[in-house]
């Protein structure tokens, strides 16, 4: 097995499948540890700077490149007039430098404060460094190999469609500039950090919250031929 | 008709002293841990003053609870549920750490580790969180009886709509006056941090009304923090979760008084058992601002009414809670005697602990230096019931704290206890004899001399019994007997199952 085979034959696998289980296996043993770890509280200011750009910028471009992998044959055709590849292109390009904007700040942030070097694990600093890789990365791709959202399609798809078919192909991966690589290897390493950190948080957006009603009420199940010990709802408003 | 059991605090401000042993008990059970440092489940402010965290009144600043829209609608104050989504990443309505304060602790061991100098040795201050020196600029009740300042008084945001000229006499310090709130989660009916929270982590227990916080559901979106009209729920900076006061649900299980009420030297605190209609909820949380405390209380039911004994025992409250709420010391004096009055009503979240508002003296001027007090002459024995505005926390401020600014309803009770002062004085120091007039008097405060006689016992001389009344729970019946209890060990009471990190 080649170094080419392994990083984008067998480590997509490896990660993904643990991504999966330690996700499981925090989420039904050690739920408690499963939090966005806010540090609002510490420090107000610079997080708005740092964190709306960066999540809003981030979390943009991310389902910007889900679509494409979704919907490939929906990019070709948009792309297919030039204005609207320009329009798409530079919208891209301008989220990702906001979310690196954001990332930087957030780095500043979190070792200038006391208050938040206080609260940072190594693993945070981890996280920072997996992701500011990626964005890095991602901007170079637009600017020096234009278009992405173009030729991306027919090279980065295929691959990733392969992999989900479980019968990779790294070799499309192989004859790529190093640049792609790395913004491709990175992020397998940002799943592979993803159950092991903070980063866990974005599973639990709370897209529920816009469906539940107001208020929660629970009461202790006491009738004997129930659940014992369990607790139900009883009454939503 | 849905009836639900809530469990319900009584505060007799009249006879708080402002002692902090129920926020000292309080911090000593629960949050004297890392992260819940500056948490103060229970605390006591100064009044007038801005409280803690600093002026957490002012909702054009923070947001909390709800209000009542063009339409006549209820609406969250803090965000719609997509606003909410959309303000995930950064909370601009959240309090800071400063605006509580930054929990601080002194380098002790610098006074046996310093070397010989001529110089004393002094501890320095850390803080508790970067565990570096630090210049301690605020801390637990650093306001505390005004803290030798009228800058808080002046901030605070209840005096809005007292008369100037009270405001001036108020600034001037050898008129100064103030009294203590003591505060703990109102364990509300209609819960603000319960409908903001993102993560549905917050929840009002079916049997009692506690609010509580599911720590494993928790995501630490704080929106909670926000939403909460009386900034009682708090974020903890090591585990990313946010955190409240339980009622101290624990003990009340196992018949004893939440920790703030049991340790009360004032003995100022009584708890009991509320019955109310949950489907009225949606209709009191809506009311025009003019209608809005009768409904508050009007929520509460009579436990005497056979129809509420029986919607009771078909909504699963049983015979014990029922008598639990006959008995229950709160419901004597928010409903039978009417003295009572819930904080800060107007933030419609059906706050559910209640409040006897604090009598005071009467203002007085040194002249010649002898004390006169500025009453006109013809008063009749001290008798301030015709003169209340003559008290000197002014009356408008006390309707701003528990009467929506509805003076009314405070002059009410301000009357039946200055009556019942009056009354029992007559009784013991006047030779004992209950005159028509005294009684007259009484009729005028709408009480009977039996009425008059429970509330001074109750007021005055309540055993533990009387003041605390708690029905069985019946926890065992959670989990059937036959069952072994040991496979049930650790899924019931409190405490972190996984140590208490940040991060995973």
């Amino acid at each position: 097995m080649t170094t080419n085979e392994f990083v984008f034959g067998a480590l997509p696998y490896l990660v993904f499948g643990m991504a999966v289980a330690v996700t499981l296996f925090r989420w039904k043993l050690h739920q408690f540890s499963v939090s966005s770890l806010s540090s609002q509280l510490l420090e107000s200011r610079r997080l708005y700077w740092g964190s709306i750009p960066f999540h809003w910028g981030l979390s943009t471009v991310l389902v910007g490149h889900l679509a494409a992998l979704a919907i490939p044959q929906g990019f070709r055709w948009w792309n297919g007039v030039p204005i609207r590849l320009y329009l798409l292109e530079v919208t891209g390009l301008a989220l990702a430098i906001w979310a690196a904007v954001g990332i930087a700040l957030l780095a500043w942030r979190r070792l200038s404060t006391p208050r938040i070097r206080a609260v940072t694990e190594p693993m945070d600093l981890v996280v920072l460094g997996i992701v500011a890789v990626q964005i890095i990365t991602g901007i170079w791709i637009a600017v020096g190999y234009r278009w992405g959202s173009f030729w991306g399609t027919s090279v980065f798809v295929p691959y990733f469609r392969s992999l989900f078919s479980l019968h990779p192909q790294p070799e499309f991966i192989e004859p790529l500039p190093f640049v792609l690589k790395l913004h491709a290897f990175s992020f397998f390493v940002f799943v592979g950090a993803f159950p092991f950190s903070r980063l866990v948080h974005i599973v639990t957006l709370p897209l529920g919250y816009t469906t539940r009603p107001w208020q929660r009420v629970v009461r202790m199940n006491r009738d004997p031929g129930g659940y014992h010990g369990s607790s139900k709802e009883v009454q939503n408003r | 008709m849905k009836v639900r059991a809530q469990m319900s605090m009584l505060f007799h401000l009249d006879k708080c002293i402002g002692c902090h042993t129920c926020s000292v008990a309080c911090k000593n059970l629960w949050t004297d841990r890392k992260g819940a440092e500056y948490m103060w489940w229970n605390n006591v402010e100064t009044r007038p003053g801005t409280g803690y965290p600093t002026g957490w009144e002012d909702q054009d600043h923070y947001k909390g609870g709800w209000h009542r829209d063009d339409k006549g609608r209820l609406k969250l104050t803090l965000h719609s549920k997509a606003g909410g989504l959309g303000k995930l990443f950064y909370n601009p309505s959240l309090p800071e750490l400063d605006d509580y304060y930054d929990p601080f602790t002194f380098k002790y061991g610098d006074l046996f580790s310093a070397p010989e100098a001529d110089q004393q040795v002094t501890a320095v201050p850390i803080s508790k969180i970067t565990g570096k020196e630090m210049k301690i600029e605020s801390g637990p009740n650093w306001d505390d009886d005004l803290g030798g300042s009228d800058t808080f008084a002046r901030n605070d945001l209840s005096m809005e709509g007292v008369d100037d000229a009270v405001r001036a006499q108020m600034e001037e310090l050898e008129r100064v006056v103030f009294n203590y709130l003591p505060r703990i989660c109102n364990h509300c009916l209609n819960p603000a941090c319960v409908g903001a929270c993102p993560s549905g982590a917050i929840y009002k227990r079916g049997e009692d009304g506690v609010v509580l916080v599911n720590e494993d559901k928790c995501r630490g979106w704080r929106m909670c923090v926000a939403a909460c009209p009386y900034k009682k729920v708090y974020y903890n900076w090591t585990t990313g979760k946010s955190e409240k006061c339980i009622l101290c649900f624990p003990r009340m299980e196992t018949g004893q008084a939440p920790a703030c009420a049991h340790s009360c030297v004032g003995r100022i605190r009584y708890m009991g058992v509320l019955l109310y209609d949950a489907d009225k909820i949606a209709d009191m949380t809506t009311k025009p601002e003019d209608e809005l405390l009768d409904a508050h209380l009007g929520m509460i039911l009579d436990p005497y009414d056979p129809e509420v004994v029986r919607a009771a025992e078909s909504s699963g409250i049983d015979a014990p809670w029922i008598d639990a709420a006959r008995r229950s010391p709160v419901y004597k004096f928010v409903k039978e005697w009417g003295m009572a009055l819930p904080l800060h009503s107007e933030y419609r979240t059906g706050a559910m602990m209640f409040y006897i508002p604090p009598m005071s003296p009467v203002v007085s001027t040194i002249e010649n230096d002898l004390v006169k007090l500025d009453l006109p002459e013809e008063r009749e024995d001290f008798e301030l019931l015709e003169q209340l505005d003559k008290a000197r926390l002014p009356i408008q401020y006390l309707a701003n704290l528990f009467s929506i600014g509805d003076q009314e309803p405070i002059r009410k009770i301000l009357r039946i206890m200055l009556s019942i002062r009056t009354f029992k004085r007559r009784q013991s120091l006047d030779g004992g004899v209950i005159d028509a007039a005294t009684i007259a008097m009484l009729e005028r405060a709408g009480l009977t001399v039996n009425e008059a006689e429970d509330i001074y016992r109750l007021t005055t001389i309540p055993t533990i019994e009387d003041r605390f009344v708690f029905p069985p729970y019946h926890r065992e019946m959670a989990i059937e007997e036959l069952n072994d209890p040991l496979a049930h060990k650790g899924e019931t009471g409190l405490g972190y199952i996984q140590p208490a990190h940040r991060g995973p």
